[in-house]
């Protein structure tokens, strides 16, 4: 197609120079010309150049990945108005810089936060209060119409956030989400700390993607700082992703389980994740494979002891997941509830622009392993998801097949015998004036981060990207016309991060 | 149900014996810091420099494990000579100072808060308040209510209202955001009143200190009896802390 963007790889690195600077009009344009046809958004984000603010974009399409830039103004025309894929993106982008996007159908706050640069702010905020809900919700009106508000603490161990549902009689006319309360300051952090410091605080931006999202960081650094990473750490670094992504998706199986009050298979899930969890310990020492991934490769060799250890417990645990999957989704009463509850159309979905297993239960096949691999997906076989309903069954159903491809994949990898050295924290440079972004599946979808560095090799900008950035937009819209209290069913079926959306 | 009886028997009886029987965590876990007082200084004034948390106290030759994340920097830096990790999991103290360590701590259930024995150690029931931690410790301490701990069994459970706690547990390095919850949370708890502090973010910032966005030390808000240290703090240390500090 002849537009005028550069076409880029996953994890390459680029000067910046080259990166193709349009009139606001053309970038806007060449935007929205992809997204309308089945592109969709991985970055866009404000940057401070100099004196000027600036506008970059990462979009995909198919198996193309392009970037573009624009200067822009302290206000600019929203992209929103014309494509959804855009809308949190913008609401971030007001928010970071204080810039605003007119005729944003949506306009309010991100995270709750005061703009980077000192900007008038664009929503009216003045942070004297520090509740991110302080803001007049979206009402529906009438007499038979209740608002049901719950959060940010909530009933159990889990993060904070705020839901405030529209409701008429047990029917959710709308929901609306409002996060922030997690918000640490990552991004506004990352330019300014100690190199040794990154893979600490990429590690901890979701601890249920610690693998996931420092990986992406390394990779990024190890583009920019031309470091080299042997086989054997790019297999260490697959399994401990799909480690990562098995204890999840059992986790979540069993909350589901929970949530409809069929307790075997909760309490069975919930001690067989703790032993995928146990196998990253056996990695590299913590549960959550934290102090694994280092720039250049990892901090742990896999010797003979760790492959047998895992290749054991997977052939021990390997049936019994069969079995209690087998145990949930043939339970009549449970499938009941699962089937045709917050659905999500695959039209919608492909709006607002879903990623991950929330994508492909609607029917999007996105994976980035299998698009844009890294580490040793290249000629690892992908698993292709038959059940594309976009209810919480869908959702379901993609998790446990995941759950059993990914289980081949690490045995698969366990067997392959590869040279590794460990690494720690190497010293490096990185290249001046450069940009790069990495793409990775993590479990919940496409995790994504990117660096601008300034004439001194100096990170200018670090731009991070959780899937639930897309995602909890489609949770909001998985409830409406259900019953409120098929919520926490939905919600787990999504199960979003609190932390990896607020930053 | 045949289905139902099937996966009961072939799931079996999973819930540790721990603490009657002692229990061994693989060897790559790092948990209690051992350190060699008489390494050589330039060896822990690398360690200290290369520390990302910036947790090792070269002069004292000490560690702050309220800021420690446990990731192993130290010990591969100086190929354990300065620092290697045992796995030795109980590492709860009842003070902060305690927490600044140059390998040993005091035992824990000797602490001075006895009334709290007395108080909550037949039942305690907890309030938890992640307060922008990245879910790494809640999930961890969610996992005591797996069948492998078993938490309930010793009279302790994670409850949903603050009105029926008599405690709360605090996750996270205190977001400006969160800040205001977190102390309405605690106000609704009926005093007297106990205040546990998880993970390095609850009690130093963890990987998130010198944030402007966070409060990064819980005990400067509200008074804290009982610090757990880790990135997240595993399990046992905090099954273990309950147990000793309450029991
Ligand atoms: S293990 Fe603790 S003391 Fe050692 S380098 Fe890491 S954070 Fe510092």
């Amino acid at each position: 197609m002849g537009n005028n963007l550069l076409q880029i790889k996953n994890g390459e690195k680029v000067n910046r120079a080259d990166i193709p600077q349009l009139s606001f009009a053309d970038f806007s344009k060449a935007l929205i010309d992809i997204a309308d046809n089945d592109g969709y958004v991985v970055q866009f984000f404000a940057y401070k150049d100099g004196e000027t603010n600036k506008l970059l974009a990462v979009v995909r399409q198919g198996a193309k990945l392009y970037v573009v830039g624009s200067e822009v103004d302290q206000t600019f025309a929203s992209l929103t108005a014309s494509n959804e894929k855009f809308h949190m993106f913008e609401r971030e982008i007001a928010e970071q810089y204080g810039l605003k996007p007119e005729n944003h159908p949506w306009l309010k706050m991100a995270r709750y936060h005061a703009n980077y640069q000192g900007n008038p702010d664009v929503f009216g905020n003045n942070y004297e209060e520090d509740t991110p809900g302080n803001y007049p919700y979206f009402r529906v009106e009438g007499e038979d119409i209740h608002e049901v508000a719950v959060g940010p603490v909530h009933a159990g161990i889990i993060e904070p956030g705020h839901f405030r549902f529209q409701c008429i009689g047990e029917i959710v006319l709308h929901l609306e989400i409002q996060l922030g309360y997690q918000h640490r300051g990552v991004e506004k952090m990352l330019p300014t700390v100690p190199k040794k410091r990154l893979p600490i605080i990429c590690e901890s931006i979701a601890g249920d993607t610690a693998i996931g999202h420092n990986l992406s960081s390394c990779q990024a650094i190890e583009s920019l700082a031309e470091l080299k990473v042997d086989d054997g750490a790019h297999i260490v670094r697959s399994i401990a992703l799909e480690l990562e992504r098995i204890a999840n998706h059992v986790g979540d199986l069993g909350a589901l389980s929970g949530d409809v009050a069929f307790n075997p298979p909760a309490a069975y899930f919930g001690r067989m994740r703790g032993e995928f969890l146990n196998l990253l310990q056996v990695l590299c020492g913590n549960r959550f494979g934290k102090g694994l991934v280092r720039p250049g490769g990892v901090t742990y060799v896999m010797g003979s002891e760790q492959r047998q250890l895992i290749l054991d417990k997977l052939s021990e645990v390997r049936p019994e997941l069969e079995h209690v999957c087998d145990l949930l989704f043939s339970a009549h009463t449970v499938m009941a509830r699962f089937e045709n509850t917050g659905t999500v159309p695959k039209e919608r979905a492909q709006e607002l622009g879903l990623v991950g297993y929330a994508g492909r239960a609607s029917g999007i096949g996105y994976d980035a392993r299998v698009t844009f691999p890294t580490e040793s997906y290249g000629d690892l076989p992908a698993n292709q998801n038959n059940m594309t309903k976009g209810d919480v069954c869908s959702r379901g159903t993609v998790r446990r097949e995941e759950i059993m491809h990914s289980l081949d994949l690490i045995e698969t990898l366990v067997k392959r015998q590869a040279e590794t050295k460990r690494v720690f924290m190497k010293e490096y440079e990185l290249a001046p004036s450069s940009f790069v972004v990495t793409i990775n599946e993590g479990w919940r979808g496409e995790v994504s981060h990117c660096i601008l560095t300034d004439d001194k090799g100096q990170i200018e900008r670090y731009k991070v990207k959780d899937p639930s950035f897309h995602n909890w937009t489609g949770l909001a819209m998985s409830l409406r016309n259900e019953e409120i209290s098929d919520f926490p069913l939905c919600n787990k079926s999504f199960n979003l991060s609190y932390c990896g959306f607020d930053l | 149900m045949l289905k139902i009886i099937k996966n009961r028997i072939e799931q079996g009886c999973k819930t540790s014996k721990y603490p009657k029987e002692p229990i061994s965590l693989y060897k790559r876990y790092r948990g209690m810091p051992e350190i060699n007082k008489n390494c050589d200084q330039a060896l822990i004034k690398q360690c200290a420099e290369a520390c990302p948390q910036d947790a090792i106290d070269a002069k004292a030759i000490k560690i702050d494990l309220g800021r420690c994340t446990f990731c192993g920097q130290c010990e591969m830096q100086s190929d354990g000579k300065f620092v290697s990790f045992s796995q030795n999991f109980e590492m709860g103290t009842a003070s902060r100072e305690d927490l600044i360590t140059d390998g040993s701590l005091p035992e824990l259930a000797r602490h001075a808060k006895k009334h709290f024995k007395k108080l909550f150690g037949r039942s305690l029931q907890l309030r938890q308040v992640s307060a922008a931690g990245c879910n790494a410790c809640e999930a961890d301490t969610n996992v005591l209510n797996t069948p492998f701990f078993d938490l309930s069994r010793f009279g302790i459970d994670f409850v949903a209202s603050p009105r029926h706690a008599d405690g709360i547990h605090v996750t996270g390095p205190v977001s400006r955001n969160m800040r205001t919850a977190l102390l309405t949370t605690y106000a609704a708890i009926p005093a007297p009143k106990v205040v546990i502090a998880s993970g390095s973010c609850s009690i130093s910032g963890g990987p998130f200190y010198g944030s402007d966005e966070i409060t990064g030390d819980l005990n400067s808000i509200i008074p804290v009896d009982l610090y757990i240290p880790g990135c997240p703090p595993h399990p046992l240390t905090t099954l273990h802390a309950l147990l000793n500090f309450f029991k």
